[in-house]
């Protein structure tokens, strides 16, 4: 694809960011839906006055606090490899990637230092209501925070709001608020946090569930799993409505991952929605990427071209049609994309020849041509594929798609499930003697961690072979070091992240252990 | 001169104060989080992630050169 890109520099570079990435996530998702029940529990309390609604309330903020505190900053790491191991990319995005990501360091660093503070040491200090707000602001401002991190991603996912700049070789933001509701970014953001809201009610219905096996703290554990379990339906209620969103919003931005994560080759009109499937490698291939055939399959008729357009009749594109093309659907080839991305690629060595001999008139009119935004809309946008050796490179490992996909929503349906059943329960007063569910809920509490995990590996592989949709291939982006390096720095952070998380989960464990004390 | 320095007083007494009833946990993650710091921003920045364009070239014309250079390799 890219001649001189080590292709283990790449895997190791990727690897390292997937790492990273994965590991940061543990963290976050449960300060994004954590810090909401929380407040919502401590606004109980503020309103009834009742004691135990802040003894509650103070038990589930010192998990937060623990969390949130070994949370803090796993980000920033990130942002180093961007530097350092993705240069090409980091200086090609500009100020796209670097505006949303400095709003969200001022306001992380703003949030962290007033309103956490007032959370956990102005109990007493300061009056109710201030400290209720404080707890209400830090919700709002953590997942605002992740607003601006997946403005960021989205970007990746559906590059818009710029103009490429050949002077500085770097992407120029010209439209701030295309960037912001962007619809990829509207739909991930929604999808995000409502996410981190299910995660966390699971991590309170589990560890309250833990206390009724153990028969101790029931009233604490009761009126817990009453917030979790309504917070939690609401939220994977709306988990499953955002990811219909989010589907929508892929299906026009990124075509191959949704034909990918559905495993549909053939394109068609009335195309069914598998609801469970197993692949397996045919003979069949597309250039030198094997086709994946169902060895067995459960599809729901028409459903996926409801989902996708909202009717029956809607055709979805097949991985055969977006990579060969079909002309009676309009849709082109990437073969044709290839020439186009090429012909951008020449006009920018035309670019370069021209400064370099000082022939300001044809680099002035060709620096022109990229302001246009005909010829960016009908060539610059495959600037991308001016990588690809053969069409077949812009297809997506099928097979990851398409289980990390199943496999999410199924989990999806398993959390709606058992909030239902925690509120059955505690309604009809039975929830004490359900011990069998009881279990279920204790064990499910890492189930929300791997469906989010599941979820960002859909979203960054199933876009693959593209750091920035269409624009740049993750061979073309990773700076040119030696692959030792970022093996060197991958198992230093395998071991930090490691070290992390052992703390955070003894802390965890150590805290629940104790209970609630005040 | 007092009113001034009264709130900015009572801002320290409050973290100070904060700081010095933490519970064991709070200790603990202070501890975590001031080593996850140093490691973090001191060694792994200073050592390990230098900024690649920033160490190999001075000016911002440079990295465009390089990076228009990049992109427009061959295949």
């Amino acid at each position: 694809m890219f001649e001189n890109a080590d292709l283990s520099l790449v895997d190791w570079s990727r690897a390292q960011f997937a790492l990273t990435a994965i590991y940061h996530w543990l963290f976050v998702p449960l300060t994004l839906g954590l810090s909401f029940i929380v407040a919502i529990m401590e606004s109980i309390y503020v309103k009834t006055g009742n004691e135990e609604w802040k003894r509650i309330t103070r038990f589930w903020m010192t998990l937060f606090g623990i969390n949130f505190a070994i949370g803090v900053a796993t980000g920033i790491i990130l942002e180093f490899e961007f530097g350092t191991n993705w240069s090409n990319y980091s200086w090609f995005v500009g100020d796209i990637f670097g505006a949303p990501l400095a709003i969200e360091g001022i306001l992380a660093f703003f949030l962290e230092s007033t309103f956490v503070a007032v959370m956990f040491f102005g109990w007493n200090k300061v009056s109710k209501k201030f400290h209720l707000l404080s707890s209400w602001l830090v919700a709002v401002g953590a997942n605002l925070s992740a607003l601006w991190i997946l403005v960021a991603n989205a970007w990746m996912q559906n590059p818009v709001g710029m103009v490429f700049n050949p002077d500085t070789a770097r992407n120029e933001m010209v439209n701030f608020w295309d960037v912001l509701f962007n619809e990829v970014a509207i739909s991930k953001f929604l999808h995000t946090i409502s996410s981190g809201f299910l995660l966390a009610s699971m991590f309170v219905l589990s560890i309250s569930a833990y206390y009724l096996i153990k028969r101790r703290e029931i009233l604490l554990a009761r009126r817990s799993i009453l917030i979790s379990g309504v917070f939690g339906l609401l939220s994977s209620l709306l988990v499953i409505y955002t990811g219909d969103f989010s589907a929508k919003a892929l299906a026009k931005a990124q075509p191959v991952k949704f034909a990918a994560f559905e495993a549909l080759y053939e394109g068609k009109q009335n195309a069914g929605l598998v609801a469970a499937g197993i692949l397996k490698e045919s003979d069949k291939k597309i250039g030198n990427t094997a086709v994946n055939d169902f060895v067995f399959r459960i599809q729901i008729p028409g459903f996926l071209s409801i989902l996708t357009k909202g009717e029956r009749d809607a055709f979805v594109p097949g991985i055969y049609d977006l990579v060969n093309g079909n002309q009676s659907r309009g849709i082109m080839s990437v073969s044709e994309k290839i020439d186009r991305g090429t012909k951008v690629r020449n006009m920018l060595e035309d670019y370069k020849t021209a400064r370099k001999n000082n022939d300001s008139g044809k680099a002035e009119i060709l620096a022109g041509m990229f302001r246009d935004k005909k010829f960016n809309d009908e060539n610059f946008r495959y600037f991308g594929y001016s990588f690809f050796k053969s069409p077949d490179e812009a297809i997506p490992d099928v097979k990851v798609a398409f289980y990390t996909f199943h496999l999410m929503v199924m989990l999806g349906f398993l959390f709606i499930l058992e909030f239902f059943l925690a509120i059955y329960f505690l309604f009809r007063g039975t929830l004490e003697k359900q011990r069998w569910f009881l279990w279920v809920a204790l064990c499910s509490i890492l189930l929300p961690y791997v469906a989010g995990e599941l979820g960002w590996v859909l979203a960054e592989m199933g876009r693959q072979p593209w750091i920035i949709q269409d624009l740049m291939p993750v061979s073309a982006a990773v700076s040119q070091i030696s692959s030792g390096s970022v093996i060197t720095t991958f198992i230093l952070f395998a071991i930090l992240f490691t070290l992390l998380l052992i703390a955070e989960i003894s802390i965890m464990i150590k805290q629940i252990k104790i209970g609630p004390k005040h | 001169m007092n009113r001034l320095i009264s709130p900015f007083f009572r801002i320290f007494r409050f973290y100070y104060d904060g700081f010095r009833s933490m519970s064991w946990w709070g200790r603990r993650v202070w501890g975590i989080i001031i080593i996850k710091l140093f490691i973090i921003i001191i060694v792994l920045k200073l050592f390990f992630f230098p900024d690649f364009l920033h160490r190999k070239f001075k000016t911002e014309k440079q990295k465009s050169e390089y990076i228009l250079e990049q992109l427009t390799k061959s295949k």
